[in-house]
């Protein structure tokens, strides 16, 4: 697999106590274990199988990832931003490596 | 009895007829979508045709239009458009040393936006020498004749990555290969292949994308088979798709014996359906189904 790059959008601006859409993009094959190499032998699964999102040391969203979902997972979802502070998102993969990315936020 | 039978008979024929018609307008491309890149940069999705290398188009219009809208949505997002992973890594190799003269393609080429501007809408293009060259050529060219590198190949996740970051700095601006000149008999050689009927089920390119575009083959929804979006990101395969590989598996659909990527048939063929798109916006990368 090449690198795993993780890549995070944030809005530019926001006031404290806003809601604001987050999104995520890491690049990652996602196998699901079901498929099959040109010898016939079942390509082994690796995925990766959970992804959490804190926000100043607080859970925002800790979701399960199945086989289901295909490579180059894109997550979007809303964060509730009450101050200024460092967004930490961490994916877990499934061969044990942790891929984390961390962006600070101003609210204005 | 008899009038009123025949009255029947006629309503229900008109009536399924205008099922069937219904069910084709479902089909055809979103004329009235407009392709803008993260609200800013608008491509031109539809090209007037002209009576040399489409007289048998009313217009040209990019693939985009044939896909639905969440798909469309991927790629007006630069930052959802999965194919801009491969776009980042073509960036990495530009600037990364390879081959025994420890060179990059930037110490060379400098900033790909300024050197490379262009590139894309020109491909493929007769090099000096007379000989018609794809973007995969002239890379290998550079990589094994001035690098001292090895070639890529030519639909490998390097050279991919590469033709994407190049085709992104052509972003925006109009396809217009040359077919006259030197180009000109290769440009006749992909016109007869396009026509030519191949396969146990007989089909030619113009079967599927000049006569049929707008409807459905089985589950696939036929475009005009435009090739200024390509490299793409193919939703089928979660992964990038070079032009020759994208040849290779349509003449592969026929059930045919097909030509290999690299061959001067499909070097051809490329500069053949690149002038049917002459006009369209290089769509830089492309999410497809």
């Amino acid at each position: 697999m090449t690198d795993v790059r993780p890549r995070i959008r944030l809005p530019r601006n926001a006031a404290a106590g806003d809601s604001i859409t987050v999104k995520t993009l890491i690049n990652h094959d996602m196998e699901s274990g079901q498929r099959r190499n040109s010898a016939g032998e079942t390509i082994p699964r690796q995925i990766i199988n959970r992804f959490t999102c804190e926000f100043n040391g607080a859970m925002v969203i800790d979701a399960a990832l199945e086989p289901a979902i295909s490579a180059n997972p894109y997550m979007e979802f809303e964060a509730l931003v009450p101050a200024s502070g460092e967004f930490v998102f961490t994916w877990y993969d499934d061969n044990g490596e942790v891929y984390t990315a961390t962006e600070a936020f101003e609210v204005s | 009895m008899q009038h009123l039978k025949t009255a029947k008979a006629l309503a229900l024929a008109s009536a399924c007829a205008a099922a069937l018609w219904t069910g084709a307008a479902v089909a055809d491309p979103d004329l009235t979508a407009e392709l803008v890149i993260d609200g800013e940069l608008h491509l031109v999705t539809r090209a007037p045709s002209d009576d040399v290398v489409t007289p048998n188009l009313p217009e040209r219009y990019s693939g985009w239009l044939f896909r639905t809208a969440d798909t469309r949505a991927l790629q007006m997002d630069d930052f959802a458009n999965p194919a801009m992973l491969a776009v980042e890594q073509g960036a990495d190799l530009w600037s990364t040393a390879d081959g025994t003269a420890g060179q990059s393609c930037q110490d060379c080429h400098g900033d790909a936006e300024e050197s490379m501007a262009g590139v894309r809408a020109h491909m493929p293009h007769v090099n000096a020498n007379g000989v018609l060259w794809s973007m995969e050529d002239y890379v290998n060219n550079c990589r094994t004749e001035r690098m001292g590198a090895e070639a890529w190949r030519w639909s490998g996740e390097q050279m991919v990555a590469m033709t994407s970051y190049i085709a992104m700095q052509s972003r925006g601006m109009p396809v217009d290969v040359q077919i006259d000149g030197a180009a000109a008999p290769y440009w006749e050689q992909g016109r007869e292949m396009y026509y030519t009927r191949y396969g146990e089920l007989e089909l030619s390119c113009a079967n599927c994308h000049e006569e049929s575009y707008g409807r459905m083959i089985r589950a696939d929804h036929l475009s005009q088979g435009q090739i200024n979006g390509f490299p793409t990101y193919r939703l089928k395969n979660a992964g990038m798709v070079s032009i020759h590989n994208r040849f290779r598996g349509c003449i592969r659909d026929t059930r045919a014996e097909t030509f290999a990527e690299g061959s001067d048939e499909f070097r051809a063929l490329e500069l053949y359906v690149a002038s049917r798109g002459n006009g369209l916006s290089v769509e830089g990368v492309t999410v497809r189904p």
